[in-house]
């Protein structure tokens, strides 16, 4: 068969997918049918979970003569039971992009020159060693991400924490869902959500907290959506924008940036007030806490802060409640007496089950933590947590940020169980991996943005940067693009596509990607999933996992790396699974995994714990009832915390809120999804929405160039005036897929206190016609 | 040049209409379902020329409620 009868198979295939789909039991004629199994009698199907967002659909590959020809969804997985959206339909065709990194490049005299990977991983082992030796082990640094996988997570930590000594190891989960950590942790001890995507299936009611679920989480969202159509459940979408999200809801109620803050507050007031409180709950399970305030944003160079909590009682928070009636948080929030209310009595109505739902609004937010303890608090008023269809639930943007980032822990102040600043966890850690205790460094050094706030001024002289773009992503993305590129620093930039960090690269090494090597996901509902290689990486890619062991074991590491070839991700995830053992954060064996989609931990007895402190759902739970574990005597705890502006608002010089994110078709900065060519000419370039009214008064039509302008840096760009979301007056949203328009040049590296993770929702700038 | 594949929705109780007049077109296969009023249809054309008649064809036909396209490969 020629390539191009191949291809048109290929489509009608996908098409008459497509219609089962949508029309379960449809038939085609017979000659067609044969179509498919022409097609079919050839391809072989095996499981992954998808390669995009933090839902972790389980899709099916479909590779025919070592190359993937196909992509469904994998009808036996419970998160999107056979959905997929449109990036994960189209997952497959991201790894044949034309310009695929195939060979190894080194930076020689300006100019990057082809080399052997081998040379070139001798040349990062050699810098490595070179720079520690020169300027100390805080010299170097290694920044991952949450598409890594959870092998390449835990041999970075083993690496970088057991054996090189230094906790100078961040990954971009940092920069998305850092402030949901922290809100767990200070709210229940533990990380991760309590509950699961079952909730979906018991809720009555759904509040999505500045979070647009139509295009970030479709597939999910589309379960939402079926709860609705089939059951009447109500969604409520609490947002600061208008968005495709908002015209698929009940009710859309608009928030001026930040008094999200003020608004739960004033929720919990109400519930208070109305007597809709769970007393018997409350009394029992929760404590009441206070922390600082006016903690600063993290501006300042060097900036410091630690936070100190103060034990306070009912009638302290009651009292403090006082300054969040519902009167007078809409003066400051817009939003209406009535709203507020509507939303408490949802929270309030015992007969009402209740899920929230959040992402990057409530995460990229200057009082990230702040905001996550205060959705807590509502929960926790009403005792409406931890049991099916009632929960707070933090969505995930990244197939791994949980699974990678938070459970292995590759952050400054983390190890797989713990935290480097606790001893018994160092020696835990460092008996697992078979390095001397005294090798952990037991402060943590740099978070993300202080990372590359030290590489420019040369206290960091080695980056390596693996499966992410901070030379897109980067807040304030100028100054730490100008740092990277300064004499005496050496990146290491390890990806699939050139993109604009591979531009500032002194060594680029082609990594393999998703299915071309075996690895591990973890989404956001706890599950962990397991993926085969299925087909060949091209020219010398190595996976990321490899290609640390092997610049480890250059650096003298072969000891803590001596994992088999054939074998060594099954080593790698068994020897992980020992930092996890227990009841209350077991991981599923590998055996498990292998056989269906995924296991969420804790998996205990064979069974997986869907319902966490729950001692009905949790084996770990100490006591009958609820048994908030993570924290001292079992109890939750309800946070004060009060409504603070954001660090830049709009003013009469920058009269414009920026708020940047995503678009349905797109993936982060692009660098896979704008190579598929059908989301890409869906999508070819960024734009600033505008208002109708501020369009209007600035003379702006659809189209038209504009020029956005802030403290930090302008781009011109086009215009969309009502397009698929709408701004309020006074706000521009830009998504920042395009590499061509980096909207990050204006944002502020501004971040939350206690997270350390940025706000990319909120900054002042000028808007004029260019 | 492009290969496509659409679903294609008839007008209510014209489907078989809509199939003899699509399959008087050129670059056109049809396949279609015999147990639910959509058509799987796959375009092959060899140039920017032949795509745009063709669309302009689609255009004219009436019978047409609704085209989705499902997948596209430029080769």
């Amino acid at each position: 068969m020629d390539r191009r009868s191949f291809i048109k198979k290929m489509a009608a295939a996908s098409a008459m997918m497509a219609a089962s789909t949508m029309i379960p039991g449809i038939m085609f004629a017979h000659e067609q049918e044969s179509l498919i199994s022409d097609l079919q009698g050839d391809i072989e199907w095996k499981k992954a979970p998808c390669r995009f967002c933090g839902v972790g659909c389980g899709v099916l590959v479909g590779t025919q003569n070592g190359k993937a020809v196909a992509v469904k969804g994998d009808p036996r997985s419970s998160v999107n039971k056979g959905l997929c959206c449109m990036k994960g339909y189209h997952s497959i065709i991201s790894m044949y992009g034309k310009d695929r990194l195939k060979s190894a490049w080194v930076r020689k005299n300006g100019k990057l020159v082809e080399t052997s990977m081998e040379e070139a991983l001798d040349l990062v082992a050699s810098k490595m060693q070179d720079t520690i030796k020169n300027h100390g082990k805080d010299a170097v640094s290694m920044y991952g991400s949450g598409q890594w996988t959870i092998p390449d997570g835990y041999v970075a930590s083993k690496f970088m924490k057991g054996c090189i000594g230094t906790n100078n190891l961040e990954a971009n989960a940092r920069l998305c869902m850092a402030s949901a950590v922290t809100g767990f942790l200070t709210s229940f001890g533990l990380d991760e959500p309590m509950g699961c995507y079952e909730d979906i299936d018991y809720a009555d009611v759904f509040v999505l907290w500045g979070n647009n679920m139509a295009e970030m989480h479709p597939v999910l969202f589309s379960r939402l959506l079926d709860r609705k159509i089939k059951d009447g459940a109500t969604i409520v979408d609490f947002a600061t924008r208008t968005t495709r999200t908002s015209r698929a809801s009940d009710r859309s109620i608009l928030f001026k940036p930040n008094t999200d803050l003020a608004v739960a507050n004033a929720i919990c007031y109400e519930i208070i007030n109305n007597g809709w409180m769970n007393t018997e709950f409350v009394t029992q399970h929760v404590n009441f806490m206070s922390g600082k305030t006016k903690m600063g944003y993290g501006l300042e160079e060097n900036y410091k802060f630690k936070d100190e909590a103060t034990k306070i009682d009912f009638e302290q928070y009651k009292e403090f409640l006082k300054d969040y009636t519902p009167e007078k948080v809409s003066k400051i929030s817009g939003v209406s007496v009535k709203d507020i209310k509507y939303m408490a009595a949802l929270y309030g109505d015992a007969n009402k089950k209740v899920m929230s739902l959040w992402c990057m609004g409530m995460n990229q937010h200057t009082r990230g933590t702040w905001i996550n303890n205060l959705v807590y608090n509502v929960h926790l008023l009403v005792g409406k947590i931890s049991s099916p269809g009632n929960g707070p639930f933090s969505l995930t943007g990244q197939p791994s940020a949980c699974g990678t980032v938070r459970e292995v822990g590759t952050l400054t102040h983390k190890l797989p169980h713990g935290v480097v600043m606790k001893e018994e966890h160092r020696e835990f850690a460092a008996k697992i991996w078979g390095v001397p205790v005294s090798n952990i460094d037991p402060k943590p050094s740099n978070h993300t943005v202080d990372m590359f706030r030290a590489l420019d001024r040369g206290d960091i002289r080695f980056m390596w940067i693996q499966v992410t773009n901070p030379m897109v992503t980067m807040p304030k993305l100028n100054r730490y693009r100008d740092g990277a590129l300064k004499e005496d620093r050496f990146v290491v930039v390890s990806d699939i596509y050139p993109t604009p960090t591979t531009e500032i690269a002194d060594v680029i090494l082609p990594s393999a990607m998703w299915v071309e090597r075996e690895g591990l996901y973890g989404n956001s509902e706890r599950r962990t999933q397991y993926f085969e290689k299925m087909v060949d990486a091209p020219g010398e890619s190595m996976s990321d996992t490899v290609q640390i062991m092997e610049v480890a074991r250059r650096m003298g590491f072969e000891k803590q790396f001596a994992y088999k070839d054939e074998t060594h991700i099954e080593e790698i995830y068994n020897e992980y699974r020992k930092h996890h053992e227990g009841k209350k954060h077991n991981m599923a064996p590998l055996e498990v995994l292998k056989n269906q989609p995924g296991a969420m931990w804790p998996f205990v007895d064979g069974k997986e714990t869907k319902w966490r402190y729950n001692s009905k759902y949790d084996p770990a739970c100490t006591k009958e009832g609820f048994d908030f574990y993570g924290k001292p005597e079992g109890r939750a705890i309800i946070w004060q915390r009060p409504y603070e502006p954001a660090p830049e608002e709009p003013d009469q010089e920058y009269p414009f809120w920026l708020n940047t994110g995503r678009v349905v078709e797109h993936w982060h900065t692009g660098s896979m999804t704008r190579r598929i060519p059908v989301l890409h000419k869906a999508m070819p370039k960024a734009y600033a929405e505008i208002n109708p009214a501020d369009a209007k008064r600035l003379h702006i039509l659809d189209g038209d160039q504009v020029k956005l302008t802030s403290r930090r840096g302008s781009i011109v760009i086009d215009a969309m005036i009502n397009g698929r979301g709408n701004p309020p007056e006074g706000m521009v949203f830009v998504p920042f897929f395009d590499e061509d328009l980096k909207i990050n040049e204006l944002t502020i590296d501004a971040y939350c206190p206690i997270s350390k993770q940025p706000d990319y929702k909120k900054c002042a700038i000028q808007v004029e016609k260019a | 040049m492009p290969i496509k594949s659409y679903l294609v929705h008839p007008m209510d109780g014209q489907k078989d209409q809509l199939i003899q007049k699509l399959e008087k077109i050129p670059f056109c296969e049809l396949n279609p379902s015999t147990n639910e009023d959509i058509i799987v249809m796959v375009t092959d054309t060899s140039s920017i020329a032949e795509e745009k008649e063709l669309e302009q064809k689609f255009e004219a036909i009436s019978e047409i409620k609704n085209m989705a396209l499902v997948s596209g490969f430029d080769i």
